[in-house]
């Protein structure tokens, strides 16, 4: 029974691990295009992102998977999603919606944070603004926002089990499912392992990123 | 013919006008120094000056070339001030050090970035980096990064960054004012020594006597105005305006 229900888990750990990096894989450069948008000088530009990114953080990812995989057939008769992996495919575009939103907000915070005098400081020099940006601003930023991030990604782990709202078959739906089909509870309570192991090996990735990047302050 | 000439130059934020009707000129090897209070403009002036903030009316011109002209959108193309503000180095009061790069890295980094253009080698870049530094006292720092170094030793790595690029003009802001007391005079003697080899510089100031000893004409702004300008024993020892006098008084003082 164990190597039944550990078998059904780890393929319910294959789905949460597609949702996981395909998520980030799309959420991490499109966050820093909303980043941008939200620090235009532009304003309508800056206006409308903000309102977006408030939109966005300020509603339950859950309710956002549940009107992006239901509402265009409710409301538009279209269902887009009526292929193999539909599910799947709505799921991965809420959740890059949502964390684009909120790794926007982090880019920012490093960017701006990134002391004026440094711009200055390549400015003086000769530098062009793309070299201020690769050579000068970018590491500094980086170093600012691994620890925030770092904090988001290990959220991102847990919010993959939000998919079986849309019935995926992700990790918890996959012990849950044992309570059906045999009466028992355990493999409910034994998913929390593969997240442990999970956000442990991310732990130690984001750790060693920081030492490394701790030879300057 | 003097290397740089100010005409007229001047300055708004919003409705409060920082530089009004500035007017210098400075010869070849000169140093001047730029004194007065905290919100008087002598920063605003430098910054102008390196193209950080653009003026509202006026001229610049080094050598001859008018570099900027307010009233000739010519002179300030994006393209084109990447180049000007090789004709001026500036030291920032808070060195402004680039933190995930070595003292030598600093110093090199953006005539590495020149190296297409000005054909010298990475071999050549290097070791003029080291005596730069070596000509600061730092020669046994080059690996260090910033955070491995005292103020002074930040400020020292800022100025050979500074002349990595052969400025004409070189742009001190309040260089000493962000240092602990005990570490202004490393910092100081660095600047004296440049002003012995007759590097044209333009210090602004809140060290009278350091102001009078190493220049050659002084300028003191108060509210956006020059309000006296001329031989550093004249102004800084017997000045002739009341709002000189005043600010003077203040230092004696102490």
């Amino acid at each position: 029974m164990f190597w039944t229900v550990t078998l059904s888990i780890l393929n319910g750990c294959a789905e949460t691990a597609r949702l996981f990096f395909l998520t980030l894989l799309f959420a991490l450069p499109f966050g820093l295009l909303i980043a941008f948008g939200s620090m235009s000088r532009f304003r309508p530009l800056s206006v409308v992102t903000n309102v977006i990114v408030w939109i966005i953080r300020g509603t339950p990812l859950v309710l956002q998977l549940i009107i992006i995989f239901y509402g265009p057939g409710m409301w538009l008769d279209n269902n887009p999603w009526n292929f193999k992996d539909g599910r799947m495919a709505a799921c991965i575009v809420a959740f890059v919606i949502n964390y684009a939103c909120y790794f926007s907000v982090i880019y920012r915070g490093g960017i701006e944070g990134v002391p004026m005098g440094q711009r200055e400081a390549g400015e003086v020099l000769g530098m062009t603004k793309s070299q201020i940006f690769f050579k000068i601003t970018l590491l500094q930023m980086v170093k600012r926002i691994v620890p925030p991030m770092s904090n988001e990604i290990i959220t991102l782990v847990k919010d993959t089990s939000l998919a079986r709202v849309i019935a995926i078959t992700e990790i918890i739906k996959a012990g849950e499912s044992f309570m059906k089909s045999s009466g028992i509870t355990w493999p409910l309570f034994y998913t929390a392992v593969f997240y442990l192991v999970f956000v442990g090996i991310l732990t130690i990735l984001f750790g060693y990123i920081e030492r490394k990047l701790s030879y300057f302050r | 013919m003097a290397i740089l000439e100010v005409n007229h130059l001047e300055k708004h934020f919003g409705s409060t006008k920082v530089l009004n009707d500035i007017s210098f000129s400075l010869e070849q090897g000169q140093a001047l120094s730029i004194i007065g209070s905290s919100g008087s403009g002598k920063t605003t002036l430098l910054r102008c000056l390196n193209f950080l903030e653009v003026p509202d009316q006026g001229i610049i011109s080094v050598n001859g070339n008018t570099l900027f002209d307010a009233n000739d959108p010519q002179t300030q193309l994006e393209s084109e001030i990447r180049k000007k503000r090789l004709h001026f180095g500036l030291v920032f009061q808070n060195f402004n050090l680039f933190p995930q790069y070595t003292a030598l890295q600093n110093v090199t980094l953006a005539r590495e970035l020149m190296m297409k253009e000005s054909g010298e080698t990475k071999e050549q870049i290097l070791s003029a980096g080291r005596e730069l530094l070596a000509q600061m006292g730092l020669a046994d720092r080059a690996d260090h990064y910033p955070h491995q170094l005292s103020g002074g030793q930040q400020q020292r790595v800022a100025i050979a960054r500074a002349l990595a690029l052969h400025p004409d003009i070189l742009c001190f802001d309040e260089p000493t004012s962000a240092l602990d007391p005990e570490l202004t005079g490393e910092v100081l003697r660095v600047i004296r020594n440049l002003a012995e080899q007759k590097t044209t510089m333009i210090i602004v100031t809140h060290e009278m006597a350091f102001a009078r000893d190493v220049a050659d004409q002084v300028i003191f702004m108060d509210g956006g105005f020059i309000v006296e300008q001329g031989d550093p024993h004249e102004v800084i020892d017997h000045p002739k305006e009341d709002r000189t006098k005043q600010f003077l008084s203040r230092y004696s003082e102490n």
